[in-house]
């Protein structure tokens, strides 16, 4: 199932969606942009998936930019663009009307029952979006021990992220992983 | 207010700026380079207006980040300012990002650069694995109480993560449901 110019508006469709369901960050809808684009769809595989996110992370900026690289990856130049915009729009427009309206509302109940209710699922999504990633390298030895290294040394130290990417690149090209 | 912040951006073009110096050294989330330049550095906000602004970027749908520039674009500049400061956040990160991920489509077959791949997103799943666990403490004070976080959690893990149901129905279904308890807890307290 490659993309065809009927599928635009269903890709800029799909991350408009995931604005709106984006709290807890970029990364929480992850899960979902795998299960549409590539499990329904079939527009990339989970390898390019897999590269999609990893490249964000190696790269400055917010974790957000694994969004158009996704769209990169299903379309080029123009699906990264139509994928962010997408991504972007509703929340956008959504934070401007509601920080002018709601700054001075947050110690209400329903604004602090909202983040209590929605930080363990925040939680979840992560937790969810760390075991996608983990799935298609489960039968390497070599990505487990790379896997818990990484958690040891975030656990553990505060060593900067940059360093365990560029240490992973590593021990991938030699052929570890 | 006489504990206000020391500085202000003096345009749209300075916040811009600011904004993508800031994002250009974020590897793995820039919240913390935030802080530091906002805060520490340039002085635009203090450490209560930077807390305030974040905790209710975070209530809003759309990434952390992005919310956080918008509020502190539109603070100083109005809409103007949210656009400046969105574009600096996003701009060079963005095509540095998609310079990369063209690069990748070029030698994707060759093994050294698959392995690569392979190697960093192993370590992407465990930078966002420790992430999440480093969260997991903050449910003790949750006024939903361990036994419910824990529900709410394992049953959004389970649905998202093991089914791979739509993210819609969890957030929705789960959410709606925590938000309900959390607010009827919150009001038995008071």
């Amino acid at each position: 199932m490659s993309f065809s110019g009927a599928d635009w508006w269903p890709l800029f469709a799909h991350f408009l969606a995931m604005s709106m369901l984006a709290i807890g960050g970029a990364l929480a809808v992850a899960p979902d942009v795998h299960r549409y684009i590539v499990d329904e769809r079939g527009w990339i595989d989970d390898t390019q998936f897999n590269a999609a996110v990893a490249l964000a992370q190696s790269a400055p900026g917010p974790n957000l930019l694994f969004v158009p690289v996704v769209g990169y990856a299903v379309a080029g130049v123009a699906g990264a663009l139509v994928a962010l915009v997408g991504m972007l729009i509703p929340s956008t427009a959504f934070a401007l009307l509601a920080a002018r309206w709601g700054s001075r509302r947050r110690d209400q109940r329903g604004v602090r029952a909202f983040v209590a209710g929605m930080a363990p699922i925040t939680i979840g999504l992560l937790l969810s979006t760390g075991g996608l990633l983990a799935m298609p390298l489960a039968r390497i030895p070599g990505a487990w021990l790379l896997i818990v290294a990484t958690l040891v040394l975030c656990l553990r130290t505060q060593m900067r992220p940059v360093w365990m990417i560029a240490g992973g690149a590593l021990a991938g090209a030699f052929g570890l992983v | 207010m006489s504990d206000g912040p020391a500085g202000a951006p003096r345009s749209p073009g300075e916040l811009m700026r600011v904004f993508s110096a800031l994002a250009l050294q974020g590897f793995g989330g820039v919240l913390p380079v935030a802080q530091r330049e906002l805060v520490e550095r340039h002085r635009w906000l203090t450490r209560e207006q930077f807390l305030e602004a974040l905790s209710f970027g975070q209530v809003l749908p759309g990434p952390n980040i992005v919310n956080l520039s918008l509020i502190v674009g539109d603070r100083f500049f109005g809409w103007r300012g949210a656009f400046a400061a969105l574009l600096g956040l996003l701009g060079l990160p963005l095509l540095i990002v998609l310079t990369l991920a063209a690069l990748y489509g070029q030698f994707a077959s060759v093994p050294i650069v698959a392995g690569a791949l392979r190697g960093m997103a192993a370590v992407a799943a465990g930078l966002i694995l420790a992430m999440a666990l480093k969260l997991v403490p903050t449910l003790a004070w949750n006024p939903l109480g361990r036994a419910l976080s824990a529900a709410a959690l394992l049953s959004t893990l389970a649905t998202v993560g093991v089914l791979r149901w739509p993210m819609a129905y969890a957030v929705v279904g789960i959410g709606g449901a925590a938000f309900v308890a959390a607010w009827w807890r919150l009001g038995r307290k008071s």
